[in-house]
């Protein structure tokens, strides 16, 4: 995995693919953003072409936007007054994907997450694909490049509710028989919407709207001030001998 | 003649085989299997989920959780994601107890295997030696995190704190007395690398004995080979890491491959299949027993002669010492901070990976610069291994399915996270 493969798998795929890919390079992991109606072309070839040799197949996860970079707390106008109380302000869930704070550089909210493994090249790629339609995502099913997709496909659409077109059977996966909602969806609350518990007059398991209030212990907080580059350069001071 | 029809069979939740609440509803023709439909979910937490609702730290105790007998390498997955991110590593002593508990940990993890996919097969005695080591590695869990399973030890930046000098001892009790006790105690005088050097010592004469029940047994031979024949390159395609893999005689460790920790210093060997079936999965998990034995051993020697810090000195991840505390205003603020509020992560996203001791377990973390991980995706190799279960048992008959999930090493812990 040195620094050299990674730069000669960047040039392949330029080479290979062209504009298809949007590929960057961050930490040594190679990512490639592609278009849905490239993805079965682009994954076939990955895992056949003698340049590539994705064999293995790895994971599928889907992937919300929405919130994206949104905190709980804000810290920016921290100086010179008091900071208001974190749960105050818009957290996750409480606004749509319409009045997202920062549109900029995300187009989609649903985004499908793949992570292959070369053993022939000892490489590992990162292939993004965001779903056209954020009301009814739809991404192709790579299940027949690789059949190990499947149950990943299956786990994002029971959480995320993005459908796998050509998935030969995309049921739900982990949540319950009869689930109501795609729980891992951002605007899906952390408490759930139903509670269940066995009720002794009627003899059976009952489903009841939660009775737990929502709460957040600990606000989400970005602090633009406080960056990592600052505590390096304390410990490179060895400040704390001083 | 009157027609006959297949019939469908539940195999589960509540079986002694299903290894936890695996719904496995089985197609029948006769004793054959012609479908399997593995329905998963009964234990699922949602882990991923409430990760993003906690700081970075927060959730290490989670990953525990996960796969539930390999506590120390999912631990060691989501900490190496936040490393990346941020861009910070472990002092090379951390690194080094890390690859010392992972190694334990794997050990923990096989002789679970073995004792349990034994007991599945009809063979009741394995299990009861491989318990009786677990408790002796457990013990070491115990000593150096407080806990016997669930450790949350391992931090972002190293590990929670460096080994005791003194192993626990067993106290006199109505129980353990006399004689009894100076056995119990005849590896805790010292501390706890030298009890893990008699330890090493020790075990390979102990996998010895589970080799003497198994290996040449003929009922476990006929229950396992030429049962659940995987090929190297169905193998890959359905995302198989691990002995899995090995076992069919691709020799592919991510220890080897693409080193992390002190994996590069160590000297061992990978173990490889060649038939791709049951019974050559389990020799290569008995072969990684004895390689894990040899890395420990190494670490131990390591540690003895290398004492260093364990954790990053770095006050915006790690929180300072009780003592400076006491006497300086900016490690009580960094204390405050950090166990209040946590530490931002950069914005990005990263996929690490490590080689547990059921395959490649992964962590896929995203961070939009807060707090909190904005989407932790947890690659559980039991997960990927399960989904192929109905394309391996087809054909077979009802208990090898038995023998099958025994192979898959699995826990449902990780795969319903």
């Amino acid at each position: 995995m040195s620094v050299n493969n990674e730069t000669s798998l960047v040039e392949r795929l330029a080479a290979r693919f062209g504009d298809m890919l949007a590929v960057k390079v961050e930490r040594n992991e190679v990512t490639a953003e592609v278009a849905p109606r490239d993805l079965i072309a682009v994954a076939t070839a990955l895992r056949d072409e003698a340049g590539f040799r994705f064999t293995v197949f790895i994971d599928v996860c889907g992937v919300d936007y929405l919130s994206y970079g949104k905190t709980e707390w804000d810290t920016d106008t921290a100086q010179g007054e008091s900071f208001s109380r974190g749960v105050e302000g818009q957290a996750v869930g409480r606004f749509t994907w319409a009045e997202r704070p920062r549109p900029a550089d995300l187009p989609r909210r649903f985004a499908s997450v793949y992570q292959l493994l070369s053993i022939e090249h000892n490489q590992r790629i990162r292939l993004r694909a965001f779903a056209e339609d954020d009301n009814f995502p739809v991404v192709p099913s790579v299940t027949g490049i690789w059949p190990g997709a499947d149950w990943f496909e299956r786990e994002a659409f029971d959480l995320y509710g993005i459908i796998y077109d050509g998935h030969p059977d995309l049921r739900r996966i982990l949540t319950d028989y009869g689930f109501v909602g795609h729980p891992f969806r951002k605007d899906f609350p952390l408490i759930g919407n139903v509670e269940v518990r066995y009720d002794a007059e009627q003899k059976r398991v009952v489903y009841e709207p939660v009775s737990i209030e929502p709460r957040v212990l600990v606000p989400r907080t970005i602090r633009n001030d406080a960056d990592l580059d600052q505590a390096r350069a304390e410990a490179a001071d060895r400040w704390r001998e001083n | 003649m009157e027609e006959i029809r297949n019939y469908t069979m539940n195999f589960g939740p509540q079986h002694p085989a299903a290894h936890g609440v695996l719904r496995l509803v089985l197609e029948m023709d006769g004793e054959t299997i012609v479908r399997a439909d593995p329905h998963i979910g009964l234990l699922h937490r949602g882990t991923e989920k409430l990760a993003e609702s906690k700081p970075f730290n927060q959730s290490i105790g989670y990953m525990d959780r996960l796969d539930y007998v390999s506590m120390m390498c999912n631990e060691h997955a989501y900490v190496r994601a936040i490393e990346n991110l941020m861009g910070i590593e472990a002092p090379v002593r951390a690194q080094y107890i890390r690859t010392m508990f992972d190694e334990i940990t794997r050990i923990l993890n096989h002789l679970m295997w073995v004792g349990s996919n034994a007991l599945d097969l009809g063979a009741m005695a394995v299990f009861l030696y491989a318990f009786r080591e677990r408790e002796e590695l457990m013990d070491v869990y115990e000593a150096v995190s407080g806990a016997r399973m669930h450790a949350t030890y391992y931090r972002p930046g190293g590990v929670y704190r460096d080994l005791p000098e003194q192993m626990p001892q067993y106290r006199e009790s109505p129980w353990h007395k006399g004689g009894d006790l100076k056995r119990l105690n005849t590896w805790r005088e010292g501390s706890m690398l030298d009890y893990l050097t008699e330890f090493t010592n020790d075990f390979p004469a102990r996998v010895d004995e589970y080799e003497l029940l198994l290996t040449n047994n003929r009922i476990w031979k006929q229950r396992t080979v030429g049962i659940g024949v995987v090929d190297p390159d169905k193998a890959q395609a359905w995302g198989m890491t691990g002995a899995m893999l090995r076992g069919s005689g691709i020799a592919w460790d991510l220890r080897k491959k693409q080193p992390y920790a002190a994996y590069e210093h160590m000297d061992f060997d990978i173990p490889v299949g060649v038939n791709g079936d049951c019974y050559d999965r389990y020799l290569v998990r008995v072969e990684e027993m004895r390689q894990s034995n040899r890395i420990i051993r190494q670490c131990v020697e390591w540690l003895k002669a290398n004492p260093g810090p364990v954790m990053v000195q770095n006050y915006k991840v790690a929180p300072p010492s009780r003592v400076e505390m006491k006497n300086d205003m900016e490690a009580l603020i960094h204390h405050f901070k950090l166990f209040t509020e946590g530490y931002g992560v950069p914005a990005g996203e990263t996929y690490a990976a490590v080689e547990a001791p059921k395959g490649e377990f992964g962590c896929y973390l995203m961070s939009d610069g807060a707090n909190k991980p904005f989407r932790v995706h947890l690659r559980a190799p039991g997960f990927a291994h399960l989904s192929s279960m109905d394309a391996f048992v087809r054909g077979h008959m009802l208990a090898d399915v038995v023998a099958m999930i025994g192979t898959y090493d699995l826990v449902f812990g990780e795969v319903d996270r």
